[in-house]
């Protein structure tokens, strides 16, 4: 097994809220005679977990909280979670950018972090004089920048303009000559905080085949931060999901991503348009809405079954219409893929049509779930889709013999013999 | 799983929530050399683009204190200059003096104006309060060339002789202690900025107050005369200040009891400042 690089002991960090100002003197003196007296921190045992939308009760909030973990060389860990969930204040600790409250990082090898690309970037100076600078803060030296300069030129693709002023340079630019510096530092830890947001569809794939040349090739390790999970789930192998500063899920990278979907509020299990025309759709289908619950008990459960109804609106009459369901995991792995036919003798009238049908107890495993839909002509024609728009959650369900959930995205129950011979 | 875990103690970096107290980590320091002279670089092809004098203003600045001053002390308040010629003796103080206020200005500024890289990017913080502490060094040799021309015009006129000796083998080690001084206040003060803004107010004014109570636009043996010596040597400027004089231009005073007293001040503020700059370079980002 390959040696631990970045050792997280209980680390935590605590942040006060509000204005800096006279109160905060008194804290701070408070804080000194305490220290003079030998005590421990007096704010440090207060503080309120870091939830975003409510309001605060406490002057202090926790934007981490007892994080432990560790990353071996060469695994691309993921760190996702919603906003404020303490990604960035984890990844700022790891760069030295600020300190902990408690706890302490060991690290093994030369950490590197692009929080932001072009840190530095001075925009009277040209594209060369910057690559020289910015390699330097990113602590490279300058004969090391020499070295790597045609490549980091050709790696960015803005070679005409390199002796231009980088003030005169398009955003998409500015962020390629950027990302070309800090993709060249060669460090044995790299950190990457959401820097693929800017430049075009050509400039993101290169990026991320660096970072996966970076990890597969060169054996080094890297941290990676991102809000888009399909990066996520085909660049790490393995993810920590935060919380409100705590840490939610650690582990394989497919299930992390389903933890963190699974609390991402903007997906339904339901949906209701009572105006058609807001109803999601075109000028040919609209879909009503979309339900998913139980068939027995309030939950989701491995044991409830599943009933799914989804009310289709059609605009078009004498058509063959046909309704197919496709069922994912979370972990973007296909389930099943069913079509309904709704007419097929060329039969269709304008109004809607409910479909619907149910998935028996002991199909569907622990997880999360996601249901797209296509509403088609003729078994052929896509008249519009709905791609993993309606998630769910199955619930775990402990029986006698078993309290832990199983693996496995399936749960099916096995009918099985056994027979005994001398 | 023992065996692991033991020969992984040989962490080459372990970041806690408390700094050392007084810790400097000088080969870190060096590596990032390059940057400190690319931040210096970067500094000086910036700082005057756009401007149609461009680093002419190095020259222009202390020209038009040193009119100013002509025309303040020397013939509405006839404030002696020491036997020297007028010019030549202003000319001499403000160079100096410009040296340290644009390094403490520059230096006490450090964490809020780059608050936006450091809250990016790590390297080691002093590089920042050091690269304009070097930047400054190159603004004081073209203003140290003006002020040879003030004494070479000065002596074509008559009014002025050259004096070459052992003496002005002091002014790098009057330069050095001016550095190493305005980097300690700067460094203080940009310490303390960033979490009570007071302070940038104070200083941005405080440093105008500052230059007339130390031996610019007069000289040490003037404010003895008047009784005023001992307020004004307790500042260990005054003296770095009078030295430099007697180094380049060689009359003055030149007590080397104040030099030793302003050069211990210097080492002490620098340690003090670097005792402060240690406690807020790891958390200021929290504060800032």
């Amino acid at each position: 097994m390959s040696e631990v690089v970045i050792k997280i002991e209980s680390l935590s960090k605590q942040y006060r809220l509000g204005q800096v100002g006279r109160r905060t003197l008194s804290h701070d003196i408070n804080r000194w005679w305490y220290k003079v007296l030998g005590k421990g921190d007096p704010y440090a045992k207060v503080g309120q977990e870091n939830e975003r939308s409510k309001k605060a009760e406490s002057e202090y909030v926790w934007a981490l909280r007892d994080i432990c973990f560790n990353v071996r060389q060469g695994q691309v860990l993921g760190v996702i979670g919603r906003n404020g969930a303490g990604k960035s204040t984890l990844l700022k600790i790891l760069s030295k950018v600020t300190a902990p409250t408690t706890g302490q990082i060991k690290l093994n090898g030369k950490i590197a972090s692009l929080l932001e690309v072009g840190t530095g970037f001075h925009p009277e100076l040209s594209g060369r004089d910057n690559i020289f600078l910015n390699g330097a803060i990113l602590g490279m030296s300058r004969k090391e920048v020499q070295r790597k300069f045609d490549a980091i030129v050709s790696f960015s693709g803005v070679e005409r303009y390199i002796d231009t002023p980088v003030k005169r340079y398009s955003s998409g630019m500015y962020v390629r000559l950027a990302f070309a510096v800090a993709a060249h530092l060669e460090p044995d830890i790299l950190i990457v905080d959401e820097v693929l947001a800017v430049g075009d569809a050509e400039f993101q794939k290169k990026c991320l085949g660096k970072i996966k040349d970076v990890s597969e090739k060169d054996g080094r390790t890297v941290l990676f931060v991102s809000h888009n999970m399909s990066a996520v789930k085909a660049l790490c192998d393995s993810c920590l999901v935060l919380k409100n500063g705590k840490t939610f899920f650690l582990g394989n990278s497919l299930e992390g991503v389903g933890y963190y979907e699974s609390e991402v509020e903007s997906i339904a299990s339901s949906l209701f348009h009572e105006d058609i025309k807001q109803a999601p759709g075109n000028d040919l289908v609209k879909i009503v809405s979309f339900t998913v619950r139980p068939t027995k008990n309030n939950a989701i459960t491995v044991r409830s079954g599943i009933e799914v109804e989804v009310v289709v609106y059609s605009f078009l009459e004498n058509r063959n219409l046909d309704v197919t369901f496709d069922l994912k995991t979370g972990g973007d792995i296909t389930v099943f893929h069913c079509g309904c036919v709704i007419t097929s003798q060329k039969n269709s009238r304008k109004g809607s049509y409910k479909v619907s049908f149910t998935l028996p107890p002991f199909l569907l495993n622990v997880g999360m779930y996601y249901f797209s839909l296509i509403v088609g002509e003729d078994m052929r024609v896509a008249l519009f889709k709905l791609g993993s728009f309606v998630g769910f959650k199955v619930l775990h369900e402990s029986d006698g013999a078993n309290h832990s959930a199983l693996p496995g995205i399936i749960s099916p129950r096995i009918e099985y013999q056994v027979e005994y011979g001398s | 799983m023992n065996n692991i875990e033991a020969k992984q103690d040989n962490w080459t970096e372990v970041i806690t929530p408390r700094p050392h107290v007084f810790y400097i980590n000088f080969r870190e320091l060096w590596e990032y050399r390059d940057l400190l002279l690319l931040f210096v670089k970067r500094d000086f092809a910036s700082q005057y683009r756009q401007t149609v004098l461009g680093p002419l203003w190095h020259i222009v600045q202390p020209l038009l204190t040193m009119f100013m001053f002509l025309i303040l002390f020397n013939r509405l308040a006839h404030i002696p200059t020491d036997g020297l010629p007028a010019d030549v003796f202003y000319m001499g103080g403000i160079v100096i003096w410009s040296y340290f206020s644009a390094c403490f200005t520059g230096t006490s500024t450090t964490f809020v104006s780059n608050a936006s890289i450091f809250g990016k990017v790590y390297f080691p913080r002093l590089i920042m309060p050091l690269s304009v502490v070097t930047s400054n060094l190159i603004r004081f040799a073209i203003q140290f060339l003006l002020l040879l021309s003030v004494m070479a015009v000065s002596a074509i006129k008559g009014e002025y002789k050259f004096h070459v000796g052992w003496h002005t083998l002091l002014i790098p080690l009057v330069l050095f202690f001016m550095a190493v001084i305005s980097l300690g206040t700067g460094i203080i003060i940009s310490s303390l900025t960033t979490k009570y803004r007071d302070l940038s107010v104070l200083v941005s004014f405080g440093i105008q107050l500052l230059m007339y109570v130390v031996p610019v636009a007069y000289s040490l043996a003037y404010a003895e005369k008047k009784g005023y010596r001992t307020l004004i040597v307790l500042n260990p400027l005054s003296s770095l200040i009078e030295t430099f004089r007697y180094a380049v231009l060689g009359k003055g005073t030149l007590d080397f009891g104040l030099l030793l007293y302003a050069c211990i001040c210097s080492v002490i503020i620098l340690f003090i400042g670097i005792l402060v700059f240690n406690q807020v370079e790891k958390s200021f980002m929290d504060t800032v």
